[in-house]
């Protein structure tokens, strides 16, 4: 307690991963808040759940599987048609390979 | 004549077209009066469908003037909230970054409402992606509550709930991760029911929470939400967590609405009457009198866990929404930043630009959660505590035939009141949101009005599947009390 539970630095690295480009009054505002949301979180940390089983949802079904079958798709039209760019047949993003510090 | 259409619930306005006493387009007509009339001050819709709306409805007007058959909510005029796929109109989820989306397809629930010869009127203001209490954090609109327009008329499903108590619509749909739609429900004095996970189809919801998002009615009368969920339930191959048949029996949920249950036996948990408005306490305290007298035997339990509810969903649901808001990427449909400077900024600054506040707060809180050196300490261990919660329902359960408790903690608060602290807006929904963490169906129903004649939800909690009985013993207090009758004065 006491010590923020999470600092400015580490507000970044998440906003990076998050890949939110959030200015810097952003950052300080949400390095305010998670931290105080954190701490609330805390109160989970006074149950012991050593032997308890993480509960990903609520229904006992696995997996879904239907039938290897080709069926109707939307096609490239109505696909695209959302697209803030594109052209006949594809979605249109900046050249990637030929950017300096790309990945 | 249009006011006496507006008395009508969904059953009798269906019952009276289907009968040729009332056209369907009249009653379109009567609501897009209403919604023309009040709309500005309310603020509900975020998009209307008149021309459409009337088409449809002249269609069913067609077909009962030729005889033939026409569906369960033939001509009847509902709302749904905008998170739901439109192949008109919009879908926005009251974000700018879908303020012009267009989806391909519809919702399976759209198209089941369309099977049942439904006119879909409109869409429904809400939180941006369903992430709320108050609907404050729409980005594209602001909703007020029609019993008092300085208050919010609740949130996510905010818009639903509102025009649903302002009379603008005869139905509406909203969807639940935490409370979006039992919450809503009780601070507009109607009535909202989130139904067992795996009952409806999220198909074309758009995915917030995904185990915990469910779809379902918000109404004026227990008869209605029963109505209703019988057209939006059952099995769906394109959603796999919609359940079959064998798990959840299709059967008709209204038919043996009216028959008391016998032998009702209520939990109430006192420890959780502790953090409520006096009010609100005595208002289901009273609700609960009226159990006890029509026969009920009231039994105290305790839910150690419960309380723990708000802390393990507020990182399993953003752990959730980091994820499934991953596909805003300024790329295949939304939003797209100008002139970035190399593709990275496509999704960094789109995103930014056009995500809200409460939205990227989420997002932000879900990513740490599961990113690496946390997801043990945060995400893993909430998952932990969401099975020890469900443990108390399945004790409670095995005592009682549902749990009663309030719906919120107050009735409406006032607009800005809690928006300066996010946690603050996190902590009013702690008795909703263990719902969602068990998968179990609940109510909210009103039970009462305060001082300041703002309605009070009493919220009934059943085991999962078991939203015939849910809606028995709502009926049971309904039919005692005549609160689901009262409307706002706009």
């Amino acid at each position: 307690m006491g010590q923020k539970k999470i600092d400015i630095e580490q507000v970044r690295q998440v906003a990076k991963l998050a890949r939110l480009a959030l200015s810097d009054a952003e950052i300080a505002q949400f390095t305010v808040q998670l931290s105080a949301i954190l701490e609330y979180v805390e109160k989970l940390n006074q149950l012991d759940t050593s032997k308890v089983e993480p509960l990903a949802h609520c229904l006992p079904i696995n997996n879904c599987l239907r039938a290897d079958e080709i069926k109707q798709s939307l096609g490239t039209e109505k696909t695209l048609a959302n697209a803030p760019q594109k052209d006949e047949q594809f979605f249109l993003v900046p050249k990637i390979l030929e950017e300096p510090g790309g990945l | 004549m249009s006011k006496d259409i507006l008395k009508l619930t969904c059953r009798e306005l269906r019952d009276s077209i289907a009968k040729g006493e009332i056209k369907s387009s009249e009653a379109v007509s009567a609501v897009f009066e209403r919604i023309e009339k009040y709309d500005g001050q309310i603020g509900a819709y975020l998009s209307t469908y008149k021309n459409d709306a009337l088409g449809k409805a002249k269609e069913v007007d067609g077909k009962i003037s030729k005889g033939k058959p026409v569906g369960v909510l033939a001509g009847v005029p509902i709302a749904v909230k905008d998170n739901m796929c439109t192949t008109f109109g919009t879908t926005t989820c009251a974000s700018k970054i879908l303020e012009n989306f267009h989806s391909p397809y519809n919702a399976t629930v759209i198209e089941k409402l369309l099977a049942a010869d439904a006119v879909i009127i409109g869409k429904t203001n809400l939180d941006e992606f369903a992430m709320g209490s108050s609907t404050e954090n729409s980005g594209l609109k602001k909703t007020v509550n029609p019993w008092d327009k300085s208050r919010v008329p609740g949130g996510s499903s905010g818009g639903s709930a509102a025009a649903v108590a302002a009379k603008m619509c005869f139905a509406a749909l909203g969807s639940d991760t935490g409370g979006s739609i039992r919450q809503p429900a009780s601070f507009c004095g109607i009535a909202g029911l989130k139904p067992t996970y795996g009952r409806v189809s999220r198909y074309g919801l758009v995915a917030y929470g995904s185990s915990l998002d469910q779809i379902g009615p918000l109404t004026a009368n227990i008869a209605d939400c029963a109505l209703l969920l019988n057209v939006i339930a059952g099995h769906d191959e394109r959603d796999s967590t919609s359940v079959d048949e064998k798990m959840a029996p299709v059967y008709d949920l209204s038919a043996k609405i009216d028959e008391p249950l016998k032998d009702l036996k209520i939990a109430v948990v006192p420890q959780l009457f502790e953090g409520a408005d006096s009010e609100v306490v005595n208002t289901v305290k009273g609700a609960i009198d009226i159990y006890k007298k029509l026969g009920a035997e009231i039994i105290e339990i305790k839910m150690p866990h419960f309380e723990y509810a708000i802390a393990a969903y507020y990182l399993i649901a953003t752990a959730e929404a980091s994820s499934n808001l991953a596909r805003y990427d300024g790329v295949h449909y939304g939003h797209r930043t100008k002139n970035p400077a190399d593709y990275i900024e496509v999704y960094t600054k789109s995103r930014n630009e056009a995500f809200g506040q409460e939205v990227k707060r989420r997002i932000m809180l879900g990513t740490y959660a599961l990113s690496s050196g946390y997801y043990d300490a945060y995400y893993l261990k909430a998952l932990k505590v969401r099975n020890l919660i469900r443990g108390d329902f399945t004790a409670a359960f095995e005592k009682a035939d549902c749990v009663i408790m309030p719906t919120s903690p107050t009735t409406a608060f006032k607009i800005g009141e809690k928006t300066a602290d996010p946690l603050q807006m996190y902590l009013s929904d702690v008795y909703t949101i263990a719902v969602n963490l068990a998968g179990v169906p609940a109510i909210s129903i009103p039970c009462g009005f305060d001082k300041n004649n703002l309605p009070i939800g009493l919220q009934i909690i059943s085991p999962a599947f078991g939203e015939e009985k849910l809606l028995r013993i709502a009926k049971m207090f309904e039919s005692q009390t005549d609160f689901h009758k009262r409307r706002p004065e706009l």
